[in-house]
This record gives C-alpha cells, sequence and structure tokens, in this order.
C-alpha cells in the first residue's frame, strides 16, 4: 500500500507484554488495603449534525475518573485536518491519542496527494487500526467535517464499524441527545437552527446522564471556514457564595513568638547557561 | 493464560451488531437480495437506516449480517481484492470468485470473526447465483437466509419458494419474509433494502415501514 504512516506496522494485534506485570502489581496493592487508579473516561455526550453549508459538532465538558470529575473543563472535539474534526468518548487517552495518530497520518498522506484531505480517508485509517485492535482501544468517535465533495459525518464504534448518517450521537448521554435530534431534526436547516439544535441535544446529555456535564463547546465547519466555539454555552455556572467562613485577623491571640535566626554562607556557585535559542 | 488476568472493560460487551434479516434468492435471469436496518449495541439502536446490502462490484453485491465490524470489514477487504483481480483478469468478475474471497476469510478467520455474509450477483457464465458462506463453507443455493430473524421465517422460505419465479414475484417474496421476520425478531426492524440484480446492472429500492406489507396482526 502506498500510505506514508508515522507508525511502524504492528504484526500480530495488540501487544499483551504487560498484562501479567500489571495483575501481579494489582495484586500486590490490592494487599496492602490500596486500589489502583482507575483510567479517565470520558462519560460523555457528544453528537454532530450535517446541515445546509456543513456540518455541526457538539461536545459535553466532563471527564471523570470513576465516580469523581477529574476535569470540568475538558476539550473532546479534537483536530484532525484543517477541514475536519472529531469528538471523542470512552477513555480519554485513547481517543486523545488515536485522533493524534490519524491527523499526523493523514497531514503526511495530504502532502502526498496534494489535496486537501476528504472525510472519508479519515474514516477509513480510524476504522481499520481500531479493528486491528479488536476493541481494545475505547475509543467511539464522531467524525465530521468538510471536502471538495461536500460535508460529510460518521460515527464509529471501539470495535470498528462506522455509520454514515445525517446526524449521530455516542457516549453515555447519547440516548438523551437523539432524543432531541430525532424530534428536531429536518434536512438542510440554517446555521442558527443547527447550532440551536446540537445545544438543546448536548444540553440534553447534561442533565440527564451522570456522566456528563459542565459546559457546551460547538464546532461549525463549512467549506473554507471552521467557527471552535468553545465554550459556546456555560450550562453550569459555579454558585457563588453569600457568607466567608474566614476569620478576622487577630481572633487567635498570640501568646508568645520566637525568631531563630539561620545563618547560611554561600559555599559554591556554579552558573550552568542553557541554549534556548 | 487465564481469564482472571484480562478483566473486560464494560464497553467490549455492548458491541455493535447487526441483529438482522437477510435474504437473497435466485430468479430466471438474476438475483434479488434484501435485508432490514437496524443496527443495535446491547438493547439500544445505533443506526436505523443502515443499509445491509453492500456492493463488491458492479453486479455482486452482499448483504451483511452478525458483528457490524466483522461484516463491514470483510466487505470492503473483499470488495479490494475484487477490484485487483477484474483488473488482473480484465473483465468483470464471476460471482463463484467473489463468494471464494469472502469464504477464504471467514474460514481463516473463523474463530476471531463473528459475521456470515451472503453474496448473490450476476455473471455472463451461470447468470443468477446466490452463494451462502457461514462459517467458512462455500454454499450455492438457490435462496439463502442469514441473520437473527431468519429463524422465524425459515417455515415460510421453505413453503413458499418455487422455482423459475419471474423478477416481480422475487421481489414480493423478499419483502414478504423481511416484513414477516421484522415483525417477530426484535433484533431486526426499520425500513427494507431490495436490490435486483441482472443482466442490465443493479437496482436499489428502500421501502419504508409504512410501505410494507400487512400481515395479520392481532
Amino acid at each position: 500500500m502506498a500510505t506514508v504512516s508515522v507508525c511502524q506496522y504492528h504484526p500480530g494485534g495488540f501487544s499483551f507484554e504487560n498484562c501479567k506485570r500489571n495483575a501481579l502489581l494489582e495484586a500486590d496493592i490490592n494487599k496492602l488495603g490500596f486500589s489502583s487508579p482507575a483510567a479517565r473516561k470520558t462519560g460523555t455526550t457528544i453528537c454532530g449534525v450535517v446541515y445546509k453549508d456543513g456540518v455541526v459538532l457538539g461536545a459535553d465538558t466532563r471527564a471523570t475518573e470513576g465516580m469523581v470529575v477529574a476535569d470540568k473543563n475538558c476539550s473532546k472535539i479534537h483536530y484532525i485536518s484543517p477541514n475536519i474534526y472529531c469528538c471523542g468518548a470512552g477513555t480519554a487517552a485513547d481517543t486523545e491519542m488515536t485522533t493524534q495518530i490519524i491527523s499526523s497520518n493523514l497531514e503526511l498522506h495530504a502532502l502526498s496527494t496534494g489535496r486537501l484531505p476528504r472525510v472519508a480517508t479519515a474514516n477509513r485509517m480510524l476504522k481499520q487500526m481500531l479493528f486491528r485492535y479488536q476493541g481494545y482501544i475505547g475509543a467511539a468517535l464522531v467524525l465530521g467535517g468538510v471536502d471538495c465533495t461536500g460535508p460529510h459525518l460518521y460515527s464509529i464504534y471501539p470495535h470498528g464499524s462506522t455509520d454514515k448518517l445525517p446526524y449521530v450521537t455516542m457516549g453515555s448521554g447519547s440516548l438523551a441527545a437523539m432524543a432531541v435530534f430525532e424530534d428536531r431534526y429536518r434536512p438542510n436547516m440554517e446555521e442558527e437552527e443547527a447550532k440551536r439544535l446540537v445545544r438543546d441535544a448536548i444540553a440534553a446529555g447534561i442533565f440527564n446522564d451522570l456522566g456528563s456535564g459542565s459546559n457546551i463547546d460547538l464546532c461549525v465547519i463549512t467549506k473554507g471556514k471552521v467557527d471552535y466555539l468553545r465554550p459556546h454555552d456555560v450550562a453550569n455556572k459555579k454558585g457563588v457564595r453569600t457568607g466567608s467562613y474566614r476569620y478576622k485577623h487577630g481572633t487567635t491571640g498570640v501568646l508568645t513568638k520566637a525568631v531563630i535566626p539561620l545563618n547560611l554562607e554561600v559555599v559554591e556557585e556554579s552558573v550552568q547557561t542553557m541554549d534556548t535559542s | 493464560m487465564s481469564e482472571e488476568m484480562f478483566p473486560e472493560p464494560e464497553w467490549l460487551s455492548e458491541e455493535v451488531k447487526t441483529g438482522t434479516t437477510i435474504i437473497a434468492v435466485t430468479f430466471d435471469g438474476g438475483v434479488v437480495l434484501g435485508s432490514d436496518s437496524r443496527v443495535s449495541a446491547g438493547e439500544s439502536v445505533v443506526n436505523r437506516v443502515m443499509n445491509k446490502l453492500s456492493p463488491l462490484h458492479d453486479k455482486i453485491y452482499c448483504a451483511l449480517s452478525g458483528s457490524a465490524a466483522d461484516a463491514q470489514t470483510i466487505a470492503e477487504i473483499v470488495n479490494y481484492q475484487l477490484d485487483v483481480h477484474s483488473i488482473e483478469v480484465e473483465d468483470d468478475p464471476l460471482v463463484c470468485s467473489a463468494a471464494t474471497l469472502v469464504k477464504n476469510i471467514s474460514y481463516k478467520y473463523k474463530e476471531e470473526l463473528s459475521a456470515h455474509l451472503i453474496v448473490a450477483g450476476w455473471d455472463r457464465k451461470k447468470g443468477g447465483q446466490v452463494y451462502a458462506t457461514l462459517n467458512g463453507l462455500l454454499s450455492r443455493q438457490p435462496f439463502a437466509i442469514g441473520g437473527s430473524g431468519s429463524f422465524y421465517i425459515h417455515g415460510f422460505v421453505d413453503a413458499e419458494y418455487r422455482k423459475n419465479m419471474t423478477k416481480r414475484e422475487s421481489q414480493e417474496f423478499v419483502v414478504n419474509a423481511l416484513t414477516l421476520a421484522m415483525g417477530r425478531d426484535g433484533s431486526s426492524g426499520g425500513v427494507a433494502y431490495v436490490v435486483t440484480i441482472d443482466k442490465g446492472g443493479a437496482e436499489e429500492k428502500c421501502i419504508l415501514g409504512n410501505e410494507l406489507p400487512r400481515f395479520f396482526d392481532q
């Protein structure tokens, strides 16, 4: 195949070398009474819609680690190429790295062909990589963009199957978001209506799913222009405290005060210049 | 290596499947393929309009069932291999060649894959043909059904199929079979896609839910 790619081809699928070591470490840690840290997931709502002039992608901004919110404002809409963006749900590290790898390979491919990359190309690369890892890479993606053949939207599942549709949702809040889409989607919407629809779909996911929350990010892709609106809507503002629990200065009386000076003298001084050119 | 070494991530158990009904029938002069359009992951439907009839070549189609990722990948690989093959022989490929390519992958990776493809099409040598490739077997049949919904219509197709039907009768047969299966199988539903392949090429049709024939529904 004539594709130039950054990664080396790994024959034989997923490498299980570290699993035995991980199991032993896990057993040791459990004996001491601790639990090993869980992989950070983006229990998420992501969605996309094709409208008259292009594609609107939307995502919430909460990253969870078990039952704790690890990041209140993480960015789930990843850059693939100037005209293609990808939302990611599932394991945060997997979506981050997968989209970065494909973005890199796609840039090399575009330099090789001399053309703006197509969404179908990005879709093929992503699905072939995810299929090669047989679902062990937990990345569920919504890929959207505009190329010379028009606007396209794909949903890509961790096992490597893809669907090409006019509107898609993914993540733990996908059912809530899909309910909004099924009610209000029309073909060939205007930009404002499409943005409102995506915003409402993500909001449905944020308010009805425990794994999604915080703000709504939007990404509007049209021919020749990308609007990355982060945040588009701050759906959850932090409340303002009405009182203060701070103690006034002087509340605690000072009984004694002792000052001990530490006599330090400079023994040796060496300066290393760093090449910062 | 024991099972405890590899704790299963939870989304692994929610693989995307095309719990499906697919059917392919030969008639005098070609074939008719039909499928439903439902793709499920666990208990939720992730795509209600998926076309499971995938072109392998101009006059050869395959019907997908089982795991969506496995089926899509096999279809795409065989599409590529058939393209190369038809350039090499400088002619349209035989349906038998397409079915053999699918069978080779299904058999070699039998333990890892869980997809069943029915290959059907028209070529100059033998006209309309239908091949079943379940589990790596290659079997030419007058008609074939597959997918989870097919269990409900085995009796129907065995009773109603007749040799040498016309194009119109085969299309009706396929639509009736799909309707009955979709009516009883929870994992099949949506719209019905029908592809008719004969000497002149392939003709795709989509029949919406409310246009399907009505059967006893009390």
